[in-house]
């Protein structure tokens, strides 16, 4: 069974995460119409691509936005959930010695305990935004089963791996669950929209090139404070 | 089949389906028979696969529904932050709907979208610049509008606006013969206080064309008058087109893109005749978005700009005030606390921002912004053709709640709206809410404190 999950189905699922990845990126870009989104993507280029940058860089930091500030309480635990998910998988101590193991490389690590309090971090946060979306009528309303479903999924890998390594419960079975989680996450991203993960570089470039285009952004003399 | 005489998918061509419409007082047979309107699944399918492509698409997928775009929207905030108001919310459960359906929806739902996309937003992309990734809801409003009046669910006064705008390149019943005439008693009635003002019609390599918005010739047309002084006081070489002097598009707000594209093709056409340097866009906002924002584009110029460049208003009064074309009576600035009202349409979807800024540093001594402004400013609540519509008279000014409380903040009694549409919603919210506020275009206080050279003051007697 181990053998399985971590030989044929990891590469399956890596095969369909970074295929996912490639061709929903190609076929965004494909998808663009100049005159059907009324922006001149080739005409004026250096513009749009000025304004998309700002448009991606603004919005990966905390309070660096008027969006972010106006709600602090927000920014804070979306940053700690994003931040937290993407340095503890990358930079984990076991999945870079697997990485050695196999392929003969690894990138930096953390120290464990760094890891377990950002694992510890995602499931808080993970829990604050379940109760958010039950508790604000903003919210509430905007959630189906789907986006549940979606977070359940996406925490899976962090609970099971946070329990087997610290062999909380039955190892084995944990560190199963942990490697069919995970699986599962990669597989589901592309389709579904924790495909955000990516199309958020595409969709804020996209929308910064409309104002670095067309909506103002050569005859502002101030840039947009995004 | 269905029987339907005045709701049906087909846009308004002549004048005897128009009269019809305009006889049906406030839409009631309209309405009425829209409740039975047959929705063309096939041919809504086939819309969203010819023209729903992968920006609109990633943007109903991605949507994380974490509910920030809450807060930006006006209208959220002006109804008790009614959940419904949600701006994710109001796309998903109508432009959402009919995608993940591939337009296999029915009657009530189309009519629930109307609502919506008509009654519950103005397009003024505020939202946008608050969704993480960049979302942004107006955009797919306005593409839901296209939608829905391919279908015949649109409200009664855009159905006529845009077949007005079909028959007379106009949005009122303004004939060309109409708004020549309407300059040429302009000039007579303005002659004794402003000698030899003239309006020059079709005049050939001039240096400014300027175009107006219908209104003016068909309910202020001292508007008109009041830009040829200023003009004329400014030195410029100017002119109006006889034809394709018309800048707004109610087929804009009402979807037709059809509609819009051949009123937008009547002013490049005045442009390409009468070859002037620039073309100057009247006090309006969803003008400059139409003409000169989007136009290009519904046109095909691939430059994605119009044919010669062009300034609204607020930008050639800017550059008259530096150049000192316009000189301002310092005695005669404005003394009591003045605010400004930003156009989204050329505020946050134009960059115009500090145009506005500039001319208030030069007539106003206490001027007052409102919090949030520029590019963040919140819409007036009459945008997007909100204004006009009387089925939605009361979500409109429901609506308003979060401008008239930005303008009390101020302290200011006088609000400066170099638009249209804002002007009249100010003006509405004024008689809704009764602040004690007034509203003003620019010429009538330009007029009112400008340097006036000798050569143009009237001889005494």
């Amino acid at each position: 069974m181990y053998n399985f999950l971590t030989g044929p189905l990891a590469w399956f699922s890596f095969l369909v995460f970074f295929s996912g990845i490639l061709i929903r990126s190609l076929l965004y870009i494909r998808g663009l119409d100049s005159t059907l989104d009324r922006v001149t993507y080739r005409v004026n280029t250096s513009f749009g691509i000025k304004e998309a940058a700002r448009s991606i860089f603004y919005w990966l930091f905390p309070f660096a936005t008027r969006g972010w500030r106006t709600q602090p309480l927000m920014t804070a635990l979306f940053f700690i959930f994003h931040v937290s998910l993407v340095i503890s998988t990358l930079f984990l101590k076991a999945h870079n010695m697997i990485l050695q193991e196999r392929w003969g490389f690894s990138i930096i690590t953390i120290p464990d305990v760094v890891s377990d309090c950002l694992t510890v971090a995602v499931l808080a946060a993970a829990l604050v935004l379940i109760i958010r979306r039950i508790a604000l009528a903003q919210v509430r309303i905007l959630s189906k089963p789907s986006d549940y479903l979606l977070l359940v999924i996406s925490i899976a890998p962090f609970l099971t791996g946070f329990l087997a390594f610290h062999q909380f419960g039955n190892y084995p079975f944990t560190m199963l669950a942990h490697i069919l989680s995970g699986e599962l996450l990669l597989v589901v991203i592309p389709f579904t929209k924790l495909s955000h993960c990516f199309l958020f570089f595409f969709s804020r470039a996209q929308l910064g090139m409309d104002y670095g285009i067309k909506r103002g952004g050569m005859k502002r003399r101030k840039a947009i404070a995004w | 089949m269905s029987q339907n005489i005045l709701c049906t998918p087909s846009p308004v061509n002549d004048k005897e389906a128009l009269d019809a419409l305009l006889k049906d007082r406030r839409g009631k047979q309209y309405y009425d028979e829209m409740t039975r309107l047959e929705v063309d699944t096939a041919a809504l399918r086939k819309l969203l696969n010819d023209t729903c492509r992968s920006r609109i698409r990633t943007w109903l997928e991605i949507c994380v529904r974490c509910g920030m775009c809450a807060d930006a929207c006006a209208f959220y905030l002006s109804n008790e932050k009614d959940p419904k108001q949600v701006p994710s919310y109001k796309i998903q459960s109508t432009l959402g709907e009919i995608v993940r359906r591939k337009g296999n929806v029915d009657n009530a739902l189309m009519r629930y979208a109307m609502d919506v996309a008509w009654g519950k937003c103005t397009c003024c992309n505020r939202c946008g610049l608050y969704c993480p990734f960049g979302i942004d809801m107006g955009v797919m409003m306005s593409y839901l509008r296209g939608l829905l009046f391919s279908q015949g669910f649109v409200p009664w006064e855009m159905k006529i606006g845009s077949g007005m705008h079909r028959i007379y390149r106009a949005q009122m019943d303004v004939t060309d013969e109409d708004w020549i005439e309407t300059c040429e008693w302009m000039e007579e009635e303005w002659e004794d206080d402003w000698p030899g003002l003239k309006i020059p019609v079709d005049k050939e390599n001039a240096d400014i064309m300027y175009t107006v918005n219908a209104r003016e010739p068909k309910h202020y047309p001292e508007d008109i008058a009041e830009a040829a002084v200023l003009f004329n006081i400014a030195g410029e070489n100017w002119t109006v087109p006889g034809k394709g002097w018309e800048e707004t598009s109610l087929t804009m707000f009402a979807g037709d893109w059809e509609g819009a594209k051949l009123q937008v093709q009547s002013v490049y056409d005045a442009l390409d005749r009468l070859k002037p340097k620039r073309m100057v866009v009247t006090e309006c906002g969803h003008a400059y978005r139409a003409t000169v924002l989007e136009g290009p584009y519904w046109t095909g110029q691939k430059s994605g700009k119009t044919p010669v460049e062009t300034l609204h208003y607020v930008e050639w009064v800017a550059e008259a005030l530096r150049t000192g074309k316009l000189k301002i009576d310092p005695a005669k600035k404005i003394k009591e606390p003045v605010t400004l009202h930003d156009s989204c349409n050329y505020v946050r979807n134009g960059g115009l921002s500090q145009c506005g800024r500039e001319i208030m540093s030069y007539i106003a001594e206490d001027f007052r912004e409102m919090t949030p402004n520029g590019d963040h400013n919140f819409c007036c609540g009459g945008g997007g053709g909100l204004n006009g519509i009387g089925k939605y008279r009361k979500e409109r000014n429901d609506g308003q709640k979060v401008k008239r409380d930005q303008i009390l903040a101020t302290g200011a009694k006088l609000v400066v709206t170099p638009c249209h549409n804002c002007w009249d919603a100010i003006r509405d919210l004024e008689e809704t809410y009764k602040i004690g506020i007034r509203q003003s275009f620019l010429k009538p206080l330009l007029l009112d404190m400008v340097v006036v050279p000798e050569h143009l003051k009237p001889e005494k007697e």
